[in-house]
């Protein structure tokens, strides 16, 4: 036996849930501030150097009470030092990281009420499951009976009340997980950070680890942050998301709003599979901002105000249009005859983009389509296997279509114009 | 392995069990020969010819006063200097597996430096230092001189231990809310006592065993080393192999204590 079934309804466990909050309820370290603030985490114009190299550069963020929180960004871009930074293994260059409303910029980690869960798990080697958990109540003098009890019902909360006497390594990779979940929890921390906890597993554990996880945390209440560089992961997870890039915070948002309303190239590339084509404003009409594109296309799009500030910027300036994948359609190119694909209607002006089919690959439910644009840019489109798909072949002209608000426009030149994808789960499926 | 079936192959087969079995012999003939004339009744002052066997000696292993004290003094010696050198020899590997700092290359060089000079260097050099400063040279320059090459010994042994050692577990402890002393009392020493251990009693086995070092500063001290050497001179008494047996069945008791110990471990990790 090795995971319980990440399907398994959640349990109505008495004892977690008569006490929804069990920080409010911690009497031996908390700082008893639930009368102020809701923020748990403030970081305030944090930043990290070493030497010559900046590897946070004036975060601002604010983590709410019981939110799941992630730090997203590919590797090097802070996200870690960051989370280092909240547990006190590293010192702020400058700023201030508050917890609870205090100031703990030079509080040493063993006096800050966050625990982490560490990417390898750290547990300790030479103690049984419960020792391991009860090393933190223990650090903290909390009275044995107490201390018994708390340990007791984590490692039911974790699942794991019949593996208490084990050592870890005669635990899976999994069972390991979820002992340092318990061991952090159980001292009731304001915040839990998580750091790339699920990058040790392998694939369908990680799927598992991701349901479990967020029912340990509805479970428990408490506030979770954790740091990844999978995105999908991220998207599943998380309340809010901070993406970041190069030391910077490119965007805080839901998962939705990061995903539909990306505030940068960056975000949008990086987040799913994005189509990004070049082009120059070109107007105004409404809501909508007409760009010309670089293949020849003129078509409109939406951007909200926060998008980089597209809204003030000339005509002429550059910008892109994102389109993501799944939101096209396939219609043929005007004047083939293929008429039997076209919707009623037909595509609105401005709302579509004309090529030449590249490759069609069947993937079951949906087809994923690569055409080529006038100006070479490639273009992926998810398109639904209706009957008309086959007659698609290579070379054939073709035209995608989408629905008003579907093109999203961004400030700036994508450095590589075309569909991007940073997917890694669909990278390892092509391996 | 399959047997060899050609006559090449099994001439080859002999040759080498016969060379093995020299080996052994060339490693192992003294040892046994020690222990053998311990049960030896001498006739005359050198117990080198074989007589009979008895057990008197093993009844009286203390009869030789000069031997026992000998023998109790470098026993008071090795617990001294190796309970000194391992403190010192464990710091000095934490902090360098630790922490790397400028000058931790050289130090490291230095650490080396005491276990490859050759011993009469070592010892000459602090004798001729003892004799300069008016130190009069007896138990405790003994001590001193003896720490001086376990400390490096220590080091680099433990240092073994510690440089495979996670410190995030240190991370993970003062995350829980330890305190540096509570971390290092309850993760990093546990962890990394097998090699203290190892180092301690290596350490303590060099202490008893040495011979040039301490001949160079002991000064009027007999030690058991040095007593043996100069008895040699004038007679054997057959207490000697008594006691040297004892060390042996000690040491081989150890490492067969630590042997176990391993492979619990191992099964444990398993």
């Amino acid at each position: 036996m090795d995971t319980q079934d990440p399907a398994a309804p959640y349990r109505t466990d008495p004892r977690p849930t008569t006490s929804p909050d069990p920080a409010r309820t911690d009497t031996g370290t908390g700082t008893g501030s639930d009368t102020g603030t809701d923020d748990v985490v403030v970081l305030d114009g944090v930043s990290k150097r070493f030497g010559s190299f900046t590897a946070v550069d004036r975060a601002d963020f604010t983590i709410e009470r019981g939110e799941f929180f992630a730090m997203l960004g590919p590797s090097g871009c802070g996200k870690t030092t960051t989370l280092k930074m909240i547990a006190g293994f590293e010192q702020p260059s400058g700023g201030r990281v508050l917890l609870e409303g205090v100031d703990v910029s030079r509080t040493p980690p063993y006096k800050r009420n966050v625990n982490t869960v560490f990417q390898q798990y750290a547990l300790f080697p030479h103690m049984t499951v419960a020792e391991n958990v009860a090393f933190g109540p223990r650090s903290k003098k909390v009275p044995k009976a107490e201390y018994v009890e708390r340990v007791t019902d984590m490692l039911e909360v974790v699942r794991l009340s019949d593996f208490a006497h084990r050592r870890p390594n005669q635990l899976s990779g999994g069972q390991q997980q979820r002992v340092a979940l318990a061991r952090a929890l159980v001292n009731y921390p304001s915040a839990l950070l998580l750091d790339e906890p699920l990058a040790a597993l392998d694939l369908k554990l990680r799927e598992a680890m991701q349901f479990e996880l967020k029912r340990i945390q509805r479970e428990v209440g408490i506030t979770f942050v954790f740091v990844t560089h999978d995105q999908g992961e991220a998207l599943t997870m998380s309340d809010r998301i901070a993406v970041m890039n190069e030391g910077r915070v490119e965007q805080i948002g839901t998962p939705e709003d990061i995903y539909h309303r990306p505030a940068t190239l960056f975000v949008a590339s990086f987040i799913g599979t994005a189509n990004l084509l070049p082009g120059a404003l070109a107007g105004r009409d409404g809501d909508e901002l007409i760009v010309r594109l670089e293949s020849g296309d003129t078509v409109r799009a939406v951007g909200s105000n926060t998008s980089a500030g597209v809204g003030s910027h000339a005509d002429g300036s550059p910008v892109s249009v994102m389109l993501r994948p799944e939101r096209l359609r396939v219609i043929p190119a005007p004047g083939t005859g293929a008429d039997r694909a076209v919707e009623p209607g037909g595509a609105a002006p401005g709302r579509s983009v004309s090529g030449t089919v590249d490759d069609l690959v069947f993937q079951g439910a949906s087809a994923r389509l690569s055409l080529r644009l006038a100006d070479g840019t490639d273009v992926i489109a998810n398109v639904g296997t209706d009957a008309d798909l086959p007659f698609l072949r290579p070379g054939d002209p073709v035209a995608v279509t989408w629905q008003p608000g579907a093109a999203y426009l961004l400030a700036g030149r994508p450095p590589r114009p075309g569909a991007s994808t940073t997917d890694v789960d669909q990278v390892e499926a092509a391996l | 392995m399959s047997a060899p079936t050609t006559t090449r192959g099994k001439v080859a087969r002999w040759a080498l069990n016969v060379y093995a079995a020299l080996g052994l012999a060339y490693l192992f003939v003294p040892i046994a020969w020690i222990v053998m004339f311990s049960f030896n009744e001498p006739r005359g002052n050198y117990n080198i010819v074989w007589q009979r066997f008895t057990l008197d000696n093993w009844r009286d292993p203390f009869s030789d006063e000069g031997l026992t004290d000998a023998f109790v003094r470098s026993l008071q010696i090795a617990a001294i200097s190796t309970s000194v050198a391992v403190v010192l020899g464990s710091m000095i590997a934490i902090g360098l597996a630790r922490y790397s700092f400028r000058g931790s290359g050289p130090l490291n060089f230095l650490l080396v430096l005491p276990l490859t000079t050759p011993e009469i260097v070592i010892g000459s050099s602090l004798a001729a230092l003892f004799l300069d400063w008016d130190v009069t040279r007896g138990f405790t320059t003994v001590v001193i001189a003896h720490i001086m090459f376990q400390v490096s010994f220590v080091a680099l042994t433990v240092r073994a231990r510690v440089r495979g050692f996670d410190w995030t577990l240190e991370q993970a402890a003062q995350d829980l809310g330890a305190t540096p002393f509570r971390t290092f009392w309850t993760v990093t020493f546990p962890l990394i006592l097998p090699g203290i251990l190892a180092a301690a009693l290596l350490s303590f086995a060099l202490s008893i065993d040495d011979f040039i070092i301490t001949l160079f500063n002991a000064g009027s001290l007999s030690t058991f080393p040095i007593y043996i050497d100069g008895s040699f001179r004038v007679r054997f008494p057959p207490q000697v192999n008594v006691l040297a047996t004892t060390i042996l069945v000690f040491s081989v008791a150890m490492m067969a204590i630590g042997l176990l110990w391993g492979l619990r471990d191992r099964r444990r990790n398993r």
